[in-house]
């Protein structure tokens, strides 16, 4: 159930991210929903979860792009593990360590996936900060806010039914 | 059942490991080759390097140990073929010289109307007090006793008795109880030659006259005067020569010949009495 639900918040990822770029390529840039994905599988499984889940993700992540296959999925590896590992070390279960963990884990895959470039195409390390920076803050919002849907979500739906139900009632 | 949630580490170095792999199979290097054949190609590499070292070094090893076995056999047989090789070189020397003295006898005994017949010295002097040794001729090949017996250089010595069937003892010229009538060839002196089984003399020339002409390196010769000893034949040279406190000289003189190496001689079938040497003999009268 947790695979499924993880594979299908993955594929989902995809799915938004590459719709996202064909609308978008500035906005694509500046959001990687993906890595998005695996933290909040990394922080809500922990760290096995995490890094299957970076691999799965980076791997499809590459093939898609057309890039060398495996550069993202070791960096969104990377991040999954390590945020697993940081998640089940501490307490992340508010809104914004868990900002800082989407936040963190987006400069920690970038530096890693633009060092592995820089490895593979023998090129100097180049990062974008702000850029960096920008899409850490969006990633951080966007997973804080699939958090916040995911675990209040049903809650909310449930009493608004709960309202209409009632409203109802009166209304007849 | 083996969880993977505890083998946390293990899976994610596995995935990383395999990711680095999926990459590097994607990279081309600077020369063109991808990246992970590159890497795999050198890792095996040095490892080929490292198993052919190892492998050289116990082929070396093990084909310098058969090596040294061999060489060590070889050296053995070597050893083995040296000494028998010495030996035969010994063998050849041997027969060499032997050969050189049988013809040194064989060129006496033509130059010599002496009957004569050869013969090998096989044993030495089993007495010290007596300086003998024993031939292999004896009384089956005409030897008698009192019978000259010369050797290529000069005198040895004569047969004494009993005299066997096949070997005979002589009493050689430097046993004290020697003696030959001899004299010096260059003056014609006469005189005794006797034994003194001392090294310095080995010889004296007693019965010469103090007035006579003496030197030191002068030829001594028989003189057949004593009917054993042909005449003519060299006995020894004049070592010293001193005039004597009484009527004669004291005459020391060196052998003609050498009894230390003595191998093969010649037994003069006859007493010697009246025979001459022929012309030409070593140490001879030159045909007096």
């Amino acid at each position: 159930m947790r695979t499924a639900g993880v594979l299908l918040a993955l594929a989902g990822a995809l799915v938004l991210q590459t719709t996202l770029a064909g609308l978008s390529m500035a906005g694509a840039t500046r959001v990687n929903l993906v890595l998005v994905a695996v933290v909040y599988a990394a922080l809500a499984f922990g760290p096995v979860t995490g890094l299957l889940a970076g691999t799965a993700g980076g791997l499809a992540q590459d093939a898609l792009a057309g890039s060398i296959i495996g550069i993202g999925g070791f960096s969104q590896t990377l991040v999954g593990f390590s945020v697993g590992v940081l998640g089940a070390q501490f307490i992340v279960s508010q809104p914004v360590p868990r900002f800082v963990m989407f936040a963190g884990a987006t400069f920690l895959h970038e530096a890693c996936f633009q060092a592995l470039f820089a490895l593979v195409e023998t090129r100097g390390f180049r990062m974008l900060l702000a850029a960096t920076l920008i899409q850490a803050l969006v990633n951080a919002t966007v997973g804080v806010t699939a958090f916040w849907v995911v675990e209040r979500g049903p809650g909310l739906l449930q009493r608004r039914s709960t309202r209409g139900a009632t409203l109802s009632r009166r209304h007849f | 059942m083996l969880d993977i949630r505890q083998r946390t580490g293990y899976l994610f170095l596995s995935v990383m490991v395999g990711h680095l792999i999926l990459i590097s199979a994607q990279v081309q290097s600077k020369t063109g080759v991808p990246v992970l054949e590159a890497v795999t190609f050198g890792t095996f590499a040095r490892i080929q390097v490292a198993v052919a070292a190892v492998i050289d070094g116990v082929r070396n090893g093990w084909g310098n140990y058969v090596g040294l076995r061999g060489v060590r056999a070889e050296n053995e047989a070597l050893r083995r073929q040296v000494a028998e090789l010495e030996v035969r070189l010994q063998e050849h020397r041997a027969l060499a010289a032997r050969s050189a003295r049988l013809q040194e006898l064989m060129d006496l005994r033509s130059r010599t109307t002496l009957p004569t017949v050869a013969a090998e010295v096989i044993a030495g002097n089993p007495n010290p007090g007596m300086l003998t040794v024993t031939i292999d001729r004896g009384a089956a090949d005409g030897v008698q006793p009192n019978m000259a017996v010369i050797a290529p250089r000069g005198v040895v010595g004569r047969v004494i008795g009993p005299v066997a069937a096949r070997a005979a003892r002589v009493q050689l010229l430097v046993d004290r109880n020697a003696a030959a009538g001899a004299l010096i060839e260059r003056t014609r002196v006469g005189g005794m030659v006797v034994g003194t089984e001392d090294d310095d003399p080995p010889l004296l020339m007693e019965l010469v006259s103090n007035l006579a002409d003496v030197k030191a390196g002068d030829l001594v010769v028989s003189s057949g005067v004593d009917g054993i000893y042909p005449k003519g034949f060299a006995i020894g040279t004049v070592e010293s020569s001193q005039e004597g406190p009484r009527l004669h000289r004291v005459i020391g003189l060196r052998p003609a010949v050498d009894f230390a190496s003595l191998e093969e001689v010649l037994v003069v079938l006859v007493p010697a009495r009246g025979a001459t040497p022929m012309d030409g003999a070593p140490g001879g009268e030159g045909g007096q």
